[in-house]
Formats: structure tokens, sequence, C-alpha cells
């Protein structure tokens, strides 16, 4: 089986593979890190949302407990096919990529409100209370007293959904979009082995996700310090 | 005119009544302590008042003006006029003593940065902690933390400083560095409201002491008509358990 890795090696790296699999995996990063950001955006926005206490925003918050209750009980698949469905009903002409661009967007938002409304309410009431006599307003208890202390507790599984993230997104193929699972898959209905093909599907894969993961622990010691007694 | 004007007050905890038809009157410069037992709403009476728990009948009046607890504006005069210090100090975790102290005057006053760091290096050294400015809160003992927390409540210069069981958290041995603070304030003739447990004390600061018992004030009097002449049975049977030992 070697000696078969070894003869397929030059037609597997030829030029047009290599762009085929740079294609492919610019893609899967291109979903990945606008989900990841996206997502981390606005679920933390959700999540604020959800906290408030205030009854106008009591509709809203409804909402938002319906958005990320639902999306996370949703399995990704199905939320592809929910969002690509729902366009084409409406008309709309949207590539594949824009479409499963979308379903990673909901799906990370829902999953991070939740992580990021869980730390949130992790930091003790009485924070809150003494922001709140020394006339604090929400936003300003959130950004200097809460989310400071939410971050040690936040942050370790908001990396750990994003590696499971990055995986996830090969559910895109299943509509057609051209990442690097379905380059693996397609490389390798071309007669390359399956060994040496999703090989290095892996290798790129790790390659995305283990930056990810440092980059996360860097955060936490800048974010969440550790203090000596 | 009295400082502070309590009428009627009620409060509820869902739909349990936890204060009951509370009147009282805070002359500026006065020490009130509320005392009794545990449940008798003494610490709810200070939230009340810290507009943590919204009243649901009666009116405080500060200054004469009286205040309305469900309107935004009014509820940010009221705690720019007050301040309390808690029994678990409930200082920023994330915050360095001096950020503790310096982080409301400058972000929600507004105040220049310089100025106000100089005045809570003043007070820190007031309360007996000017050399743990860069410290954290979790590396205080319990003593520390609440004097930090008592310059933390002066820094915005309030009118009033309601002190809720401060030493109620601590070790017997820190007791008194607060309660020496506490006695600087009383010396300085800050308008105060103590919760507190300590009856040696509240007997050596208060000018007005007041008897509550299950939401309602009991009797309130001088500390020495309190606790050497109490007309109430009630107050007779509480001061004379307390004072046993």
């Amino acid at each position: 089986m070697l000696e078969q890795i070894i003869e397929e090696l030059p037609r597997f790296f030829s030029y047009y593979n290599l762009l085929f699999f740079a294609k492919a995996l610019g893609v899967t990063f291109a979903l990945s890190a606008i989900g990841c950001v996206v997502g981390f955006t606005l679920g933390f926005t959700l999540a604020a949302v959800r906290l408030t206490k205030r009854p106008v925003a009591a509709p809203l918050r409804v909402a938002v407990t319906l958005f990320v209750e639902l999306f996370r009980r949703i399995p990704f698949l199905v939320t592809l096919m929910l969002v690509f469905f729902i366009f084409q009903a409406l008309n709309a002409d949207l590539s594949m990529f824009t479409v499963a661009l979308i379903s990673v967007c909901v799906i990370a938002t829902a999953f991070i409100a939740e992580i990021v409304r869980s730390g949130l309410e992790s930091v003790h009431q009485n924070q809150w209370d003494a922001a709140a006599t020394l006339n604090f307003s929400y936003w300003q208890t959130l950004r200097l007293v809460i989310v400071p202390q939410a971050w040690k507790i936040i942050l370790p599984p908001v990396f750990g959904f994003f590696v499971l993230f990055i995986k996830d997104t090969a559910l895109a193929s299943q509509i057609g979009v051209v990442e690097l699972a379905f380059a693996g898959k397609t490389m390798n209905n071309k007669g390359f082995s399956a060994a040496l093909v999703y090989g290095t599907v892996l290798a790129l894969y790790f390659a995305l996700s283990y930056p990810l993961a440092r980059f996360g622990k860097f955060l936490e010691t800048r974010l969440a310090p550790t203090r000596d007694r | 005119m009295p400082q502070l004007e309590i009428v009627d007050l009620k409060a509820n905890y869902g739909t349990h009544t936890v204060l009951e038809r509370i009147n009282l009157n805070v002359e500026k410069g006065e020490i009130v302590s509320l005392i009794g037992p545990s449940g008798s709403g003494k610490s709810t009476l200070l939230r009340v008042l810290m507009g943590l728990l919204p009243p649901i009948a009666g009116e405080v009046r500060i200054e004469g003006r009286r205040l309305d607890y469900n309107s935004r504006d009014q509820l940010r005069a009221i705690r720019s006029q007050m301040a309390i210090v808690f029994q678990q100090y409930n200082l920023f975790q994330n915050m360095t003593v001096l950020d503790n102290v310096t982080v409301a005057p400058i972000k929600v006053k507004g105040r220049p940065r310089k100025e106000v760091e100089d005045y809570a290096i003043r007070l820190l050294e007031k309360v007996g902690m000017g050399a743990k400015l860069k410290s954290y809160p979790d590396q205080l003992s319990g003593g520390q933390q609440q004097r930090v927390a008592i310059a933390r409540a002066l820094a915005l210069q309030p009118g009033i400083v309601l002190l809720d069981e401060v030493t109620a958290a601590l070790d017997p041995e820190l007791v008194n560095e607060v309660l020496d603070t506490v006695r600087m304030l009383a010396a300085d003739g800050m308008t105060m409201f103590i919760v507190s447990h300590e009856m040696g004390f509240v007997r050596e600061v208060s000018s007005k002491v007041v008897f509550m018992d299950g939401g309602h004030v009991v009797e309130m009097g001088s500390a020495q008509q309190i606790f050497d002449t109490p007309m109430q049975a009630r107050t007779r049977e509480f001061v004379g358990k307390i004072l046993r030992h």
C-alpha cells in the first residue's frame, strides 16, 4: 500500500490538485472563521439581551430564548436544509456557499449565546448589586464588572465549540459546497487512495483547528489571569 | 427638615410582606442603628432604600423631596445620595483596590482620573489601606476588603452611608479594625444607617436605635432608652437575651 501511495504522490500533488485543495481549504476556513466571528459577536449580544431585566425588553427576551433553544436542538444538517428551502421558497437566488454560511452563523450564534449566558450568570449576584448601587448602567455593569469575571468560564467551552464547529462545516458538502470534506471525496472518487486523500484532509483540518485552540489558550491567559494569593 | 424621611414604607418578596408601615426620620449627622433578630427586615430596609428591592407602598424623602423608586432618573439620584456597604463587601473581583474605589466616579460621574485617584488614595489611607492600592480583593483579608468597600462607598461623596452588617462576615479579631473605621466616619459627622449585631458598638455610636421584629419597627429611641429602659415587652425580651452574655 505504501508503494502505491508513493507511486501516486507526484500525480496527487499536481498543480491543479493543489489548487483544488487550496480552494476547498479556503472555503472551510471562510465558513469556520466567519461562523466563529459572527457567532461570537451575535451570541454575546443575544446572551446580554437575554439577561436584561427590563420589562420593555420582554418580547425580545422571548424571541432570543426561542432562537437559542431551537437552533441548539436542531441537527446542523437539518438547519442547512431549512435555510436552503426557506431561501428557495423566497425565490432568493443565493449561492450554496451563502446558504452554508448563513447556516453556520445561525448555529454558532445559538450555541455561543448559551455558553455566554451561563458564563455571565456564573458571576455572583452581589457583583450586580454593588454595580447597581454605584449607578452603573446595565452595559457598564457587563463591560466593567461581569464580562471580565466571566471570561474564564466562557472561553474554554467557546473554543471547545469552535473546534467541533470547524469539523461540522463539513456538512456543507451535503448541499454541494466544495469544502475540504467534499474535496476529499472528489479526489477519492478520482481514484487516489483513501489513506492519501483523507490523510491530507486530516492534516488540513488539524492545521485550521490547532492554531485556533492555541489562540484560545492565549486569550485565557490574557483575559482571565490566575493570581498568586 | 430631616435629611431622610421614611413614611409608611412597605416591601414584599413575591407575595410575602417583609417590611410594613416603616416610619423613620434621620437628621443630618445622625447615626441610626437597626437592631433585631434575623429576618426582622433590617437588611431588607437598607436594600429597599438603595432601590435593590423596590417598595410597593409608602414614601422615601431625601431633604424633603419625595423620591420615586420606579423612575430610573430618580433612582439614580437616590443612589448618588446614599451609598451602601455590604456584609460580603461585594468588591469587584476583577479590579485592584484603587480601581474599585475610582471606577464609579470616573466611569459613572465622568470626573477626571487624576483628581479621583488623588481623592481615592486619601480615602484609602484614611481607612488604613494606602499600602494595598494594587492588590486584588482575593489577596486581602475580610477586614481589609471591608475597609476598601467603605472607601468605595465614600468615593462618591454620599450624604448618607448605609452599613449592612459590615462586621458579620469577619473573624472576631478583624471586627475592630472595621469598627474603628466606622467610628472615624461618625466623628466626621457622616449620617449613617447601621445594621449591626455588635451591641456594644451600637450603644456607643448610635444617636438613635431602632428595634425591628417581623418587618415592623417595634420601638425606637436613644441607645440608653432601648437598652436600659425598653418600653415594649418584645424589646425587653430581645435586649435581655443579647445582654446576658
